[in-house]
């Protein structure tokens, strides 16, 4: 604004309340970590510790992307369209308490505390590599355990073809729901969905974990799945509702540009996004780009579930 | 205008347009360039490069609505300093991006829109920053050298579709800079349009008044 002799205005009209308020936010964790003796010299703060035993057989043998990057460097829209803004604003969100809520076309619903869903399965470390649609990859060692663990329980009904996942809706917790200027992109609440065969599918990891320590919140706290051989916004982060259903759920991105992101998202480099190559892949870490690989790697294991699927068509 | 009023203008442009990238510079010296850092210096230098280049298409909507000179002195150095960000932007592309793939960067150019945008903008750049200088202007004659240099409105043009069209659903910068450009291309159509109503005006009241003191006797 304008400023002219006579006209008085307070610090208010200069700094936005939220942004200084998330400043103090941010200067008292700051400063905890700096008064917190014994603490490790990472920029950011350790969770708490979770055990699991590592799956060998799943496990890529390459060399996890350091912890810094892989909590610093997210794509969570719900708390704002920059990498960095999720390790910055995601202090509120509460993962605890926290309930997930299973049902639609299932035999037994039910809404899972997050703590009894921690002890449904024994947890397993799986390293895997996770392809963002734009072009970087990571490589993760997440604690979780197969969703199929999870899906049986609830028993499917014969009807059920789809699995939907719900983000949580909150704007107090997630401040990029709150309404703004621009409308927005994204309609909340953020949806995913998998075909069954692909929730099933023994490489789809309910995840409550990474690094040896529960989900840091820019990382989709308390609870989200990861699918290995899609593109990362298939793994909805922060669950409330994990849901069977009968026809193909709506997915956000796919809802927001249809001609950009399909149903399926199966890593590809023989599709190109409409406006970008999918053909390489810079890994965070590495200098040069890598190929990248169909079904990310993972086709061994997942192109058995679309045999006789035109995956240019089905992209 | 005074020299030093000048002097100052340029050295707090010359500072303006460094400052980036120092930043840029001290950010790898503190390892503090994000965890994807290749992608985080083209972004950057790319930002710089448009908001620079519209600054540098501001200077004369500024002083057709001041009516001020004063802004003029600085197109150039702005223009030029559009074009060093830009030929940054380029080499990281070419250099840390890609690793000289050309057979890759060659499809990317004829296949991605936003990469064919961004290159002809650079492209239309070249002859601008190649003719800016005083004897430049000289040789071309100030006619031709003003018309070649109404290809830093394409530019323009070229550079914010290039944002528009590799923004990623939910950003927003790329509509604030295509709403820079669309004002101030606004503000040269205006200016021009009411040039043209008034000549047509005046040259319709001139019929009128005084019609016979062309014709000789």
């Amino acid at each position: 604004m304008l400023s002219r002799r006579g006209q008085h205005f307070t610090s208010n009209d200069i700094t936005d309340r939220t942004v200084y308020l998330n400043r103090r936010e941010w200067m008292v964790g700051a400063a905890a970590l700096v008064l917190i003796p014994g603490e490790s010299e990472a920029s950011v703060a350790q969770g708490q510790a979770l055990k699991a035993t590592r799956n060998e057989a799943q496990s890529l043998q390459e060399t996890p992307t350091k912890f810094e990057a892989a909590t610093t460097y997210n794509n969570f829209y719900e708390f704002g369209v920059n990498k960095e803004d999720p390790a910055r604003l995601a202090g509120t969100l509460k993962p605890r308490p926290w309930a997930v809520q299973v049902d639609g076309l299932v035999h037994k619903p039910k809404t899972y505390d997050i703590d009894e869903l921690l002890r449904l399965a024994p947890l397993e470390e799986r390293v895997y590599s996770l392809r963002c649609v734009e072009g970087w990859s990571m490589v993760l060692p997440w604690i979780g355990y197969p969703l199929a663990a999870l899906l049986k329980r609830v028993e499917p009904t014969g009807k059920a073809r789809y699995v939907e996942f719900t983000t949580l809706l909150d704007p107090s917790q997630f401040p990029a729901q709150r309404p703004s200027f621009f409308g927005f992109s994204l309609e909340w609440p953020y949806v995913e969905g998998l075909r069954l065969d692909e929730a099933l599918h023994p490489l789809t990891l309910l995840t409550v974990g990474m690094y040896g320590q529960v989900l840091p919140n820019q990382n989709g706290a308390p609870v989200r799945v990861v699918v290995p051989w899609k593109y990362g916004f298939k793994s909805a982060k922060s669950l409330v509702r994990i849901r069977a259903v009968a026809d193909e759920p709506k997915t956000a991105w796919n809802r927001a540009a249809p001609q950009e992101y399909g149903f399926y998202s199966n890593v590809n480099p023989a599709v190109s996004h409409p406006r970008w190559s999918q053909a390489t892949e810079r890994r965070i870490g590495e200098f040069r780009r890598r190929p990248t690989l169909p079904f990310n790697g993972y086709g061994d294991q997942v192109a058995p579930l679309y045999a006789g699927m035109d995956l240019k068509k089905h992209y | 205008m005074a020299r030093r009023v000048r002097i100052a203008l340029k050295t707090a442009v010359w500072g303006a347009c460094l400052a980036p990238l120092v930043l840029l510079v001290y950010r790898a010296a503190t390892g503090d360039l994000t965890a994807n850092p290749i992608s985080f210096v083209t972004n950057t230098l790319g930002d710089w490069t448009l908001r620079i280049l519209l600054a540098s298409l501001a200077m004369t909507p500024l002083r057709l609505v001041f009516g001020v000179a004063w802004p003029i002195t600085l197109r150039r150095l702005l223009g030029l300093f559009a074009f060093f960000y830009v030929c940054l932007h380029f080499s990281v592309w070419i250099v840390l991006d890609h690793f000289f793939d050309w057979p890759r960067m060659w499809a990317d150019i004829v296949k991605r829109p936003y990469i064919t945008m961004g290159m002809l903008a650079l492209l239309s750049l070249i002859p601008l920053a190649a003719t800016s200088t005083a004897g430049m202007v000289r040789r071309l004659g100030a006619r031709t050298w003003t018309r070649l240099h109404r290809l830093a409105y394409a530019a323009g043009v070229l550079g914010c579709l290039h944002f528009l069209w590799l923004a990623k659903v939910g950003r927003r910068d790329q509509y604030w800079h295509a709403l820079v450009l669309t004002l101030l291309l606004g503000v040269r159509v205006g200016h021009v349009a009411v040039r043209a109503t008034r000549k047509r005006l005046s040259s319709a009241r001139g019929r009128r008044v005084n019609p016979p003191t062309l014709t000789a006797p």
